[in-house]
C-alpha cells in the first residue's frame, strides 16, 4: 500500500485516512505496534509535525493508543475498528448519492444502475 | 503543544520562536530587495520560503546568516541580534557552492568539524555513503550535482538550530531528491527550524509545515500548508502559480 496524496485537500486530512484505512484492511494488524512518528514520516515523505497531528487524532479516536515507554499501537478493539469502517463506508456512500444527484439521476435509476453493475461483476 | 518528542528525550522548548523580525528592509540603492517584513517562525517547524525571481529570497536568508546588513528594521535570532552567537546556531547552504575546488570530501568534513562545534562527523559519513560519494574523491572531479549534494551534507550534519537552504534541490536528480527531503525529515532535531528557499514547490510541499511567499520584498503569505490547501482548495504549487502568473 502506498501513500499518495492528492494536491488539492489539506494533507493531514489525508494521511488520517489513509491510516484508518490502513487499520481497516489489516494492513496494520489490530493491537500491532506501529512505527515512530519520524519512521512513518520519513515513510510518507511528509512533515513529521504533520504525522504527529494525525496519530494524536487516532489517538484521540482511540484507534491508536500509547504505551508510555514502549511506543504506539494499534487498538486491539475490533468495535472500534468496525465503528470507523462503517463511518467511513457512509461518508462513501453519502458522496456517491450526492454526486449522482448532481448527475440528474433519481434513487429508483441509482438502485437498477447498482444492480446491473454487481450483475457484470458476477 | 505535541511535539515530535518520540524516543527523544531533548526538552524541547516550544514557546519560543526562532526567528522574529519587525519592519525588515533592505535597499541597495533606489532599489527595495526586502520592504518591511514582519514575521515570526516557530521552533520544530519546515518553512518554505517562496517567491519568483528576484523577489527578495536570498536577500532575507543572508540578512539572517549576517552576510548583509538591514537598512531599517530589527531581526532576531532565538533571541539575539545577528552576530558571532546566532552564527554558531545558523547552518547555512548558499545558493552557489564555495567549497575549495582543490579538497576532497574527507578534508571538507575535517574542515567543517574544526570550524563548527555542533558538526557531527559521524551523521556526514552516513550521509556521504548513503549517496555513494567516496570521501577520496577531490571536488574538482565532481559534478555539479554532486557537490551540491556533498554541501547539503556538511550544512545537514550540523545540530543547528535554525537551517537556511538557499535553492538545495535545484541541480540534483530526482532520486536524490528524494534523499534529500528523506534527510532533511529524519534529521532535523526538534527544537531547529529549517527554511528552505525554492520555486521547486511541488517536491517539497508535502514536508513544508509553513510556507512564506514573498513578491517584490513584500510579504505576501505566512501560512501553514495545510490551512491554504483547506481554504483554497488548491496546492501551495497551485497558488503559487496562480498569485505569481506572469
Amino acid at each position: 500500500m502506498l501513500w499518495n496524496f492528492k494536491t488539492d485537500r489539506p494533507i493531514y486530512t489525508q494521511l488520517l485516512e489513509q491510516i484508518q484505512m490502513r487499520i481497516i484492511s489489516g494492513v496494520y494488524p489490530p493491537g500491532s505496534q506501529l512505527l515512530s512518528v519520524r519512521e512513518l514520516a520519513a515513510e510518507a515523505a511528509v512533515n513529521p509535525n504533520t504525522m504527529q497531528r494525525a496519530l494524536a487524532e487516532l489517538e484521540r479516536m482511540e484507534l491508536v493508543y500509547t504505551k508510555r515507554t514502549a511506543g504506539r499501537f494499534i487498538t486491539g478493539d475490533m468495535e472500534k475498528i468496525e465503528e470507523c469502517k462503517n463511518s467511513l463506508v457512509i461518508a462513501q456512500v453519502e458522496e456517491f448519492c450526492e454526486r449522482m444527484k448532481q448527475f440528474g439521476l433519481t434513487e429508483e435509476e441509482v438502485e437498477l444502475l447498482l444492480k446491473k453493475q454487481f450483475e457484470v461483476k458476477k | 503543544m505535541d511535539t515530535i518528542a518520540d524516543n527523544d528525550k531533548r526538552v524541547v522548548p516550544t514557546t519560543e520562536n526562532i526567528l522574529e523580525c519587525v519592519g525588515l528592509s533592505k535597499y541597495f540603492g533606489a532599489k527595495h530587495a526586502l520592504e518591511d517584513i514582519t514575521l515570526k517562525l516557530p521552533r520544530g517547524k519546515i518553512i518554505g520560503l517562496l517567491g519568483p525571481n528576484g523577489s527578495g529570497k536570498s536577500t532575507f536568508i543572508k540578512l539572517i546568516e549576517g552576510l548583509l546588513t538591514p537598512t531599517k528594521g530589527n531581526l532576531l535570532i532565538a533571541g539575539n541580534p545577528v552576530g558571532v552567537e546566532t552564527k554558531k546556531i545558523v547552518a547555512y547552504l548558499p545558493e552557489r557552492t564555495y567549497l575549495n575546488n582543490w579538497m576532497n570530501v574527507e578534508q571538507m568534513v575535517d574542515f567543517f568539524a574544526d570550524f563548527y562545534e555542533n558538526f557531527s562527523k559521524e551523521k556526514a559519513y552516513h550521509m556521504l555513503q548513503r549517496l555513494q560519494i567516496n570521501p577520496s574523491d577531490r571536488l574538482k572531479t565532481m559534478s555539479k550535482g554532486t557537490k551540491e549534494k556533498v554541501q547539503l551534507i556538511l550544512v545537514m550534519s550540523r545540530e543547528a538550530d535554525l537551517y537556511l537552504l538557499d535553492e538545495p534541490i535545484g541541480g540534483v536528480d530526482p532520486a536524490a531528491r528524494d534523499y534529500i527531503l528523506n534527510t532533511i525529515i529524519t534529521n532535523y532535531n526538534p527544537k531547529g527550524t529549517i527554511l528552505i528557499s525554492t520555486h521547486l514547490i511541488t517536491d517539497i510541499e508535502q514536508v513544508l509545515d509553513e510556507a512564506v511567499m514573498i513578491q517584490q520584498g513584500k510579504l505576501m503569505i505566512h501560512k501553514s500548508v495545510d490551512e491554504i490547501r483547506a481554504e483554497e482548495g488548491k496546492s501551495v504549487d497551485a497558488l503559487f502559480r496562480e498569485v505569481f502568473r506572469c
